[in-house]
C-alpha cells in the first residue's frame, strides 16, 4: 500500500491526524501526483455530507452564527465539518485565520472538526484547495460540511459552485446594505439571514431585501429565496432558521434541484482540471528549446504574424500530445 | 505552490492578557506565516486538538499570569499522548528566567520574555522549522 493509500484509508477510519494531513497535503500542492491519487482514492466515498456555504460581508456575524448552528446540529447528533476561509495577506503570504476564535467552545467535541484555511491568492472568496478539502470530510464521514467565505463581493461568489446551499448574511448599520443588494450578490443566496436583529435597522433591511428578491423573482422565475432573522449572539431565530434550511435542503432534494447542483459542480470540475492540465502542457510546449524566444523574435522582425504562426505550431503541439 | 508553515498561536488557562499573543500573532503573520488565533481562556485540551485538526507546525503559548509551569508542559504531554509530538511548543510572556530551564526539560524548545525582538522568535522558527 502506498502512503497516499494509507492516508485515505485512515481519513475513511475518521483518524483526525489523517484528516488533517491530507487537508495538508491538498493545500499545499507540493506534489501533484500525490494529490491526485489521494482525491481519486476518496472520490467512491464522497457524496453523503451536506455541504452548506455561508457568506456576507466581514464582520457580519457568519463565525457567530455558525457557532449556535454547530450547537443545534450537535443536539441532533449530526457531526459537523466547517472549512473557514480568510485572506492570506498578498504582501507578506501570511494569514492570520481567526474564525475558529468564535466556535472554539466546540474545540474539544469530537463530533466537531474546524479547519481554518488561508486564501493563498486564490479570488473566488474560498481558497483553491477548499474544493477538494471538503471531499476529506465528506469521506470521514461528517453529516455536514460547512465553508464560511472570506466576505462577500461581486467576485467572491465561488461557494455557489461548492455548496448544495448558500446561506447570505446581511446586517443593518454596515451603511452600504442597498450597494450590496445592487452589486449583483443576491444571486448566490438560496437563504437570506438577516443577523444582528438586536440592532436598530435589522426590520428596515429585511423589507428592502425582501423589495429586492421580489423584483428578481418576475426576471428569473427561481422561487423567492426565504429571509431569516436571527441574532447569533442573543441566539434569537436560530432555531427557525434551522427548520428553514431544513425544508429547503428537502425541496431541492426532491425536486431534483439538489442533483442538478451537484452535477454542475461536476461539469465545473472536470473543466477546470481539464484546463488546468491542458495549460500545464501548453506552458511545457511554449518552453522547449526556448521556441517561444525564437518566435517572439520572428513576428517582432514581422517574419510573420501571430495567428498564422500559431495556427501552424499548435497543429504541431497536438501532434507531439498524440491527441490527434 | 510550496508548503506553508502553520503556527497556533494560543492562551492557556484564565490569564486575559492578550496583548503580547495578538502581537506576536500579527508579527508572524508579517513574517509570512499562517496563524491561528483562538483567543484566551483555552484549556490544554482544547488547544491540542486544535493544533492537530488545523496541521500547525508550531504552537505557540502565551502566559503573563505565571501558570505557565503548570500549563506549558500539560500542553507537550497532551501532544506526546495523542502521537503529535512532533508539533514544536515554543512560549512566551512573563515568565521568570529561572523557570526557563524547567519548561525546556519538559518539552518547551523555547521562550521568549518581555521585550523580545520578533526577529528572535523568527529567528527561532526558521531554525527548527521542517
Ligand atoms: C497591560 C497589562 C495589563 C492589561 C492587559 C491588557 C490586555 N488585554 O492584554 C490589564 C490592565 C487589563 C491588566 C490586568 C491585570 N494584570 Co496586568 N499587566 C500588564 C503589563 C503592564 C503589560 C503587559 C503587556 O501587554 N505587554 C506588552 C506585550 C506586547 O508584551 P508581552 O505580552 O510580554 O509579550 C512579549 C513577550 O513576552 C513575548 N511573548 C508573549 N507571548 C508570547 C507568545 C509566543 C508564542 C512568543 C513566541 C512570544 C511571546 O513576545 C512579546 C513581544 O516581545 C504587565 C507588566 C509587564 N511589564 O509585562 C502587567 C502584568 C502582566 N499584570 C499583572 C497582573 C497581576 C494583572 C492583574 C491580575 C491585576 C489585577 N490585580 O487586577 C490583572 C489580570 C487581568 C486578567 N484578566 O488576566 C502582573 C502579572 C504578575 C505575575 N505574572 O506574577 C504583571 C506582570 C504586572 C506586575 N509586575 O505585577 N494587565
Ligand atoms: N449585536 C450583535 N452582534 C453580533 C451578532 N452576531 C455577531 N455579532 C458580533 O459581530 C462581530 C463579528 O462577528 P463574526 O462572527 O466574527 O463575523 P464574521 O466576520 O461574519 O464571521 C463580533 O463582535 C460578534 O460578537 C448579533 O446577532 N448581534
Ligand atoms: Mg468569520
Amino acid at each position: 500500500m502506498t502512503i497516499v493509500q494509507k492516508l485515505a484509508q485512515q481519513v475513511l477510519q475518521q483518524n483526525t491526524r489523517a484528516i488533517a494531513r491530507s487537508i495538508s497535503l491538498i493545500e499545499n500542492e507540493t506534489d501533484s501526483a500525490q494529490k491526485e491519487s489521494l482525491l481519486d482514492a476518496l472520490h467512491s466515498y464522497c457524496g453523503r455530507a451536506v455541504v452548506w456555504g455561508i457568506t456576507g460581508p466581514p464582520g457580519a456575524g457568519k463565525s457567530s452564527l455558525l457557532d449556535r448552528f454547530i450547537g443545534r446540529l450537535r443536539r441532533l447528533n449530526k457531526t459537523v465539518a466547517v472549512i473557514a476561509v480568510d485572506p492570506s495577506s498578498p504582501f507578506s503570504g501570511g494569514a492570520i485565520l481567526g474564525d475558529r476564535l468564535r466556535m472554539q467552545k466546540h474545540a474539544t467535541d469530537d463530533g466537531v472538526f474546524i479547519r481554518s484555511m488561508a486564501s493563498r491568492g486564490h479570488l473566488g472568496g474560498v481558497a483553491g484547495a477548499t474544493a477538494d478539502a471538503i471531499k476529506v470530510f465528506d469521506t470521514a464521514g461528517f453529516d455536514f460540511v460547512i465553508i464560511e467565505t472570506i466576505g462577500v463581493g461581486q467576485t467572491e461568489i465561488e461557494v455557489m459552485e461548492l455548496a448544495d446551499l448558500v446561506l447570505l448574511v446581511l446586517v443593518p448599520g454596515l451603511g452600504d446594505e442597498i450597494q450590496a443588494l445592487k452589486a449583483g450578490v443576491m444571486e448566490i443566496g438560496d437563504i437570506f439571514i438577516i443577523n444582528k436583529k438586536d440592532l436598530d435597522g435589522a426590520n428596515r433591511l429585511k423589507r428592502e431585501v425582501e423589495y429586492v428578491l421580489g423584483l428578481q423573482e418576475n426576471c428569473t422565475a427561481k422561487s423567492t429565496p426565504p429571509v431569516c432573522m436571527t441574532s447569533a449572539t442573543r441566539d434569537e431565530g436560530i432555531d427557525d432558521t434551522l427548520s428553514v434550511i431544513t425544508d429547503y435542503l428537502e425541496k431541492i432534494r426532491g425536486n431534483g434541484q439538489l442533483a442538478a447542483r451537484r452535477k454542475d459542480r461536476i461539469e465545473k470540475e472536470l473543466r477546470h482540471i481539464a484546463s488546468a492540465k491542458i495549460m500545464a502542457s501548453a506552458e511545457h510546449f511554449l518552453n522547449i528549446d526556448s521556441r517561444l524566444d525564437s518566435w517572439v523574435e520572428d513576428v517582432f522582425h514581422k517574419k510573420v504574424s501571430p495567428y498564422k504562426l500559431l495556427n501552424r505550431k499548435i497543429g504541431e503541439f497536438l501532434k507531439e500530445l498524440h491527441w490527434q | 505552490m510550496s508548503k506553508k508553515i502553520r503556527i497556533l498561536i494560543a492562551k492557556p488557562g484564565l490569564d486575559g492578557h492578550d496583548r503580547g499573543a495578538k502581537y506576536v500573532a500579527r508579527a508572524l503573520k508579517d513574517a509570512g506565516y499562517e496563524v491561528i488565533y483562538t483567543g484566551i481562556r483555552q484549556t490544554p485540551e482544547a488547544i491540542v486538538k486544535t493544533a492537530i485538526q488545523e496541521d500547525v507546525d508550531f504552537i505557540g503559548l502565551s502566559l503573563l499570569s505565571g501558570a505557565h509551569n503548570e500549563l506549558f508542559p500539560k500542553v507537550v504531554e497532551l501532544l506526546r499522548s495523542r502521537n503529535a509530538g512532533d508539533i514544536i511548543v515554543l512560549g512566551g510572556g512573563v515568565i521568570p528566567e529561572a523557570d526557563i530551564p524547567g519548561l525546556k526539560e519538559k518539552g518547551i524548545q523555547a521562550v521568549f520574555t518581555p521585550g523580545t525582538p520578533i526577529r528572535d522568535i523568527i529567528a527561532f522558527i526558521e531554525s527548527v522549522k521542517r
